[in-house]
Protein backbone atom coordinates (compact mmCIF):
# COMPACT_ATOMS: atom_id res chain seq x y z
CA UNK A 1 0.00 0.00 0.00
CA UNK A 2 1.81 2.97 -1.17
CA UNK A 3 -1.01 5.39 -1.77
CA UNK A 4 -3.45 6.01 0.95
CA UNK A 5 -7.08 5.08 0.90
CA UNK A 6 -10.03 6.09 1.75
CA UNK A 7 -13.50 4.98 3.07
CA UNK A 8 -16.36 7.58 3.44
CA UNK A 9 -19.61 6.86 5.32
CA UNK A 10 -22.95 9.45 6.32
CA UNK A 11 -24.00 8.30 9.11
CA UNK A 12 -27.85 8.60 10.08
CA UNK A 13 -28.99 10.04 12.94
CA UNK A 14 -32.46 9.11 12.81
CA UNK A 15 -31.75 5.44 12.83
CA UNK A 16 -30.18 4.25 15.90
CA UNK A 17 -31.40 0.72 14.83
CA UNK A 18 -28.92 0.72 12.23
CA UNK A 19 -26.49 2.62 13.72
CA UNK A 20 -23.03 1.05 13.76
CA UNK A 21 -23.04 -0.22 9.70
CA UNK A 22 -20.18 2.07 9.05
CA UNK A 23 -18.19 0.26 11.57
CA UNK A 24 -19.13 -2.87 10.44
CA UNK A 25 -18.37 -1.96 6.68
CA UNK A 26 -15.18 -0.49 8.34
CA UNK A 27 -14.59 -3.88 9.99
CA UNK A 28 -15.03 -5.97 6.62
CA UNK A 29 -12.79 -3.55 4.32
CA UNK A 30 -9.60 -3.32 7.22
CA UNK A 31 -10.25 -7.46 6.81
CA UNK A 32 -9.51 -7.38 2.82
CA UNK A 33 -7.05 -5.21 3.02
CA UNK A 34 -5.55 -7.71 5.61
CA UNK A 35 -4.60 -5.63 8.58
CA UNK A 36 -3.85 -7.07 11.63
CA UNK A 37 -6.92 -8.25 13.93
CA UNK A 38 -6.24 -6.45 16.55
CA UNK A 39 -5.73 -3.41 15.06
CA UNK A 40 -8.85 -3.93 13.15
CA UNK A 41 -11.06 -4.51 16.09
CA UNK A 42 -9.53 -1.01 17.98
CA UNK A 43 -10.30 0.79 15.10
CA UNK A 44 -13.95 -0.82 14.48
CA UNK A 45 -14.64 -0.48 18.65
CA UNK A 46 -13.72 3.39 18.11
CA UNK A 47 -15.12 4.08 15.37
CA UNK A 48 -18.34 2.73 16.21
CA UNK A 49 -18.26 4.73 19.69
CA UNK A 50 -17.55 7.49 17.84
CA UNK A 51 -20.51 6.72 15.20
CA UNK A 52 -23.13 6.44 17.77
CA UNK A 53 -22.03 9.31 19.80
CA UNK A 54 -22.78 11.24 16.42
CA UNK A 55 -26.48 9.74 16.11
CA UNK A 56 -27.37 9.94 20.30
CA UNK A 57 -25.87 13.17 20.70
CA UNK A 58 -25.47 15.20 17.29
CA UNK A 59 -28.23 14.21 15.11
CA UNK A 60 -25.47 12.24 12.45
CA UNK A 61 -22.66 13.31 10.87
CA UNK A 62 -19.89 12.07 8.35
CA UNK A 63 -17.38 9.62 8.74
CA UNK A 64 -13.97 9.38 7.22
CA UNK A 65 -11.43 6.35 7.11
CA UNK A 66 -8.59 7.04 5.62
CA UNK A 67 -6.34 3.86 5.66
CA UNK A 68 -2.36 4.78 4.41
CA UNK A 69 1.12 2.70 4.77
CA UNK A 70 1.66 3.40 9.08
CA UNK A 71 -1.46 4.52 9.55
CA UNK A 72 -5.19 4.57 10.17
CA UNK A 73 -7.27 7.73 10.33
CA UNK A 74 -10.99 7.79 11.91
CA UNK A 75 -12.60 11.52 10.85
CA UNK A 76 -15.96 12.22 12.35
CA UNK A 77 -17.25 15.34 12.30
CA UNK A 78 -21.01 16.28 13.54
CA UNK A 79 -22.59 19.94 13.04
CA UNK A 80 -24.73 18.72 16.08
CA UNK A 81 -24.56 20.93 19.42
CA UNK A 82 -20.97 20.33 20.23
CA UNK A 83 -19.12 19.94 23.68
CA UNK A 84 -18.76 22.54 26.35
CA UNK A 85 -16.63 21.14 28.32
CA UNK A 86 -14.74 18.35 26.84
CA UNK A 87 -12.12 17.28 30.29
CA UNK A 88 -15.55 16.58 31.98
CA UNK A 89 -16.92 14.70 28.88
CA UNK A 90 -14.21 12.54 28.39
CA UNK A 91 -14.38 11.47 32.37
CA UNK A 92 -15.32 7.66 32.61
CA UNK A 93 -18.97 7.50 33.85
CA UNK A 94 -20.04 11.16 32.27
CA UNK A 95 -23.17 10.87 30.23
CA UNK A 96 -26.09 13.21 29.02
CA UNK A 97 -27.79 10.42 27.39
CA UNK A 98 -31.40 10.23 27.72
CA UNK A 99 -32.89 7.28 29.22
CA UNK A 100 -34.47 5.72 25.90
CA UNK A 101 -30.53 5.78 25.26
CA UNK A 102 -29.88 4.03 28.17
CA UNK A 103 -32.54 1.11 28.10
CA UNK A 104 -30.57 0.46 24.91
CA UNK A 105 -27.19 -0.09 26.43
CA UNK A 106 -25.88 2.92 25.71
CA UNK A 107 -25.34 6.00 28.00
CA UNK A 108 -22.30 4.42 30.37
CA UNK A 109 -20.34 7.48 29.61
CA UNK A 110 -17.52 5.01 28.10
CA UNK A 111 -17.82 6.10 24.93
CA UNK A 112 -15.10 8.94 24.85
CA UNK A 113 -12.51 7.18 27.18
CA UNK A 114 -13.11 3.50 24.75
CA UNK A 115 -12.47 5.75 21.78
CA UNK A 116 -8.85 7.55 23.58
CA UNK A 117 -8.15 3.65 24.89
CA UNK A 118 -8.09 2.35 21.49
CA UNK A 119 -6.41 4.54 19.90
CA UNK A 120 -2.67 6.02 19.99
CA UNK A 121 -4.01 10.11 19.35
CA UNK A 122 -7.56 11.59 19.49
CA UNK A 123 -7.83 15.36 19.47
CA UNK A 124 -11.57 16.66 19.83
CA UNK A 125 -12.12 19.94 18.12
CA UNK A 126 -16.04 21.25 19.21
CA UNK A 127 -17.64 24.49 19.22
CA UNK A 128 -20.91 25.07 21.31
CA UNK A 129 -23.34 25.12 18.57
CA UNK A 130 -21.47 24.58 15.85
CA UNK A 131 -20.47 21.17 16.10
CA UNK A 132 -17.96 18.26 16.82
CA UNK A 133 -14.75 16.83 15.21
CA UNK A 134 -12.80 14.06 16.51
CA UNK A 135 -9.68 12.67 14.80
CA UNK A 136 -8.69 9.47 15.96
CA UNK A 137 -5.18 7.69 14.59
CA UNK A 138 -4.39 4.36 15.19
CA UNK A 139 -0.29 3.43 13.87
CA UNK A 140 0.17 0.30 12.31
CA UNK B 1 -14.30 -25.99 22.25
CA UNK B 2 -16.29 -24.63 19.74
CA UNK B 3 -19.60 -22.50 19.83
CA UNK B 4 -21.61 -25.40 18.70
CA UNK B 5 -20.20 -27.98 20.94
CA UNK B 6 -20.81 -25.69 24.18
CA UNK B 7 -23.90 -24.95 22.76
CA UNK B 8 -25.02 -28.64 23.36
CA UNK B 9 -22.89 -29.42 26.39
CA UNK B 10 -24.78 -27.20 28.03
CA UNK B 11 -28.19 -27.73 27.05
CA UNK B 12 -28.34 -24.03 25.32
CA UNK B 13 -30.79 -22.73 22.42
CA UNK B 14 -28.98 -21.96 19.35
CA UNK B 15 -30.29 -18.53 18.12
CA UNK B 16 -28.26 -18.31 15.43
CA UNK B 17 -25.23 -20.12 14.39
CA UNK B 18 -23.40 -19.02 11.75
CA UNK B 19 -20.50 -19.56 12.67
CA UNK B 20 -20.60 -22.81 14.91
CA UNK B 21 -16.76 -23.69 14.50
CA UNK B 22 -15.37 -20.93 15.84
CA UNK B 23 -13.41 -21.48 18.93
CA UNK B 24 -14.70 -20.18 22.46
CA UNK B 25 -11.86 -18.84 25.38
CA UNK B 26 -13.14 -16.94 28.02
CA UNK B 27 -16.05 -15.59 29.07
CA UNK B 28 -17.43 -11.75 29.97
CA UNK B 29 -20.83 -10.46 31.59
CA UNK B 30 -22.14 -7.57 31.04
CA UNK B 31 -24.90 -5.35 29.75
CA UNK B 32 -23.25 -1.85 29.19
CA UNK B 33 -22.13 -2.26 25.91
CA UNK B 34 -19.61 0.27 26.17
CA UNK B 35 -18.30 -1.34 29.02
CA UNK B 36 -18.38 -4.71 27.00
CA UNK B 37 -16.49 -2.65 24.29
CA UNK B 38 -14.25 -1.64 26.77
CA UNK B 39 -13.78 -4.95 28.56
CA UNK B 40 -14.56 -8.50 26.58
CA UNK B 41 -11.38 -9.81 24.72
CA UNK B 42 -12.01 -11.35 20.97
CA UNK B 43 -12.99 -14.99 21.36
CA UNK B 44 -14.61 -14.43 24.54
CA UNK B 45 -18.49 -15.86 25.11
CA UNK B 46 -20.05 -12.24 25.79
CA UNK B 47 -23.62 -13.16 28.42
CA UNK B 48 -26.10 -10.62 28.76
CA UNK B 49 -29.56 -10.21 29.12
CA UNK B 50 -29.45 -7.48 26.31
CA UNK B 51 -32.10 -8.07 23.72
CA UNK B 52 -31.97 -5.25 20.99
CA UNK B 53 -30.12 -5.33 17.38
CA UNK B 54 -26.82 -3.34 18.92
CA UNK B 55 -25.76 -6.05 20.38
CA UNK B 56 -25.24 -8.01 17.13
CA UNK B 57 -22.97 -5.29 16.14
CA UNK B 58 -21.16 -4.69 19.09
CA UNK B 59 -20.60 -8.77 19.29
CA UNK B 60 -18.58 -8.58 15.26
CA UNK B 61 -16.80 -5.03 16.46
CA UNK B 62 -15.43 -6.76 19.69
CA UNK B 63 -14.97 -9.81 17.90
CA UNK B 64 -16.31 -12.48 20.92
CA UNK B 65 -16.61 -15.56 19.94
CA UNK B 66 -20.62 -15.67 20.83
CA UNK B 67 -23.21 -13.91 22.23
CA UNK B 68 -25.15 -15.84 25.06
CA UNK B 69 -28.84 -14.62 26.26
CA UNK B 70 -28.96 -15.42 29.69
CA UNK B 71 -32.41 -15.62 31.36
CA UNK B 72 -33.79 -16.90 28.43
CA UNK B 73 -34.43 -13.81 26.86
CA UNK B 74 -35.65 -13.83 23.56
CA UNK B 75 -34.65 -11.90 20.09
CA UNK B 76 -36.68 -10.67 17.48
CA UNK B 77 -36.72 -12.68 13.83
CA UNK B 78 -34.67 -9.11 12.75
CA UNK B 79 -31.82 -9.68 15.24
CA UNK B 80 -31.91 -13.26 14.30
CA UNK B 81 -31.49 -12.63 10.44
CA UNK B 82 -28.65 -10.33 11.26
CA UNK B 83 -26.65 -12.08 12.91
CA UNK B 84 -26.48 -15.15 10.41
CA UNK B 85 -25.52 -11.99 8.01
CA UNK B 86 -23.20 -11.07 9.95
CA UNK B 87 -21.45 -14.46 11.66
CA UNK B 88 -22.06 -13.66 15.04
CA UNK B 89 -23.21 -16.42 16.69
CA UNK B 90 -25.88 -16.41 19.48
CA UNK B 91 -27.11 -18.61 22.02
CA UNK B 92 -29.89 -18.56 24.64
CA UNK B 93 -29.53 -20.21 27.98
CA UNK B 94 -32.92 -20.29 30.31
CA UNK B 95 -30.53 -19.80 33.42
CA UNK B 96 -29.12 -16.25 34.89
CA UNK B 97 -25.99 -14.97 34.03
CA UNK B 98 -24.07 -16.70 37.12
CA UNK B 99 -25.80 -20.24 36.87
CA UNK B 100 -24.68 -19.63 33.16
CA UNK B 101 -21.18 -18.64 33.37
CA UNK B 102 -20.76 -21.28 35.68
CA UNK B 103 -21.86 -23.97 33.88
CA UNK B 104 -19.32 -22.90 30.37
CA UNK B 105 -16.62 -22.28 32.89
CA UNK B 106 -14.66 -25.46 32.86
CA UNK B 107 -15.50 -25.80 28.94
CA UNK B 108 -13.95 -22.17 28.13
N1 LIG C 1 -20.55 14.18 18.92
C1 LIG C 1 -20.97 14.72 20.09
N2 LIG C 1 -21.71 15.86 20.09
C2 LIG C 1 -22.13 16.42 21.25
N3 LIG C 1 -21.87 15.91 22.47
C3 LIG C 1 -21.14 14.78 22.54
C4 LIG C 1 -20.67 14.12 21.36
N4 LIG C 1 -19.97 13.03 21.76
C5 LIG C 1 -20.02 13.00 23.10
N5 LIG C 1 -20.71 14.05 23.58
C6 LIG C 1 -20.94 14.39 25.02
O1 LIG C 1 -19.97 13.73 25.81
C7 LIG C 1 -20.63 12.87 26.76
C8 LIG C 1 -19.79 11.63 27.00
O2 LIG C 1 -19.71 10.83 25.82
P1 LIG C 1 -19.45 9.27 25.95
O3 LIG C 1 -18.21 9.06 26.76
O4 LIG C 1 -19.46 8.65 24.60
O5 LIG C 1 -20.67 8.76 26.82
P2 LIG C 1 -22.19 8.48 26.42
O6 LIG C 1 -22.30 8.52 24.92
O7 LIG C 1 -22.43 7.12 26.97
O8 LIG C 1 -23.01 9.54 27.07
C9 LIG C 1 -22.00 12.59 26.15
O9 LIG C 1 -22.94 12.20 27.11
C10 LIG C 1 -22.30 13.94 25.51
O10 LIG C 1 -22.75 14.86 26.48
MG1 LIG D 1 -21.02 7.47 23.74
Amino acid sequence: MSESLTFHYDVDGEDFTSAGQASVQVKKNLRRLGIPPEIIRQVSIAMYEGEINMVIHAGGGDADVIVSEDRIEIILADHGPGIADIELAMQEGYSTAPDSVRSLGFGAGMGLPNMKRYTDEMTIDSKVGEGTTIKMTVKL
Amino acid sequence: MTVSSLCSACGFVPVALPDGGREVHGCYIGDLLSWVMGRAKADEAWITIMSNINIVAVASLTDVACIILAEGVAVDDKIKSTAELKGVNILMSDKAAYETASAISTLV
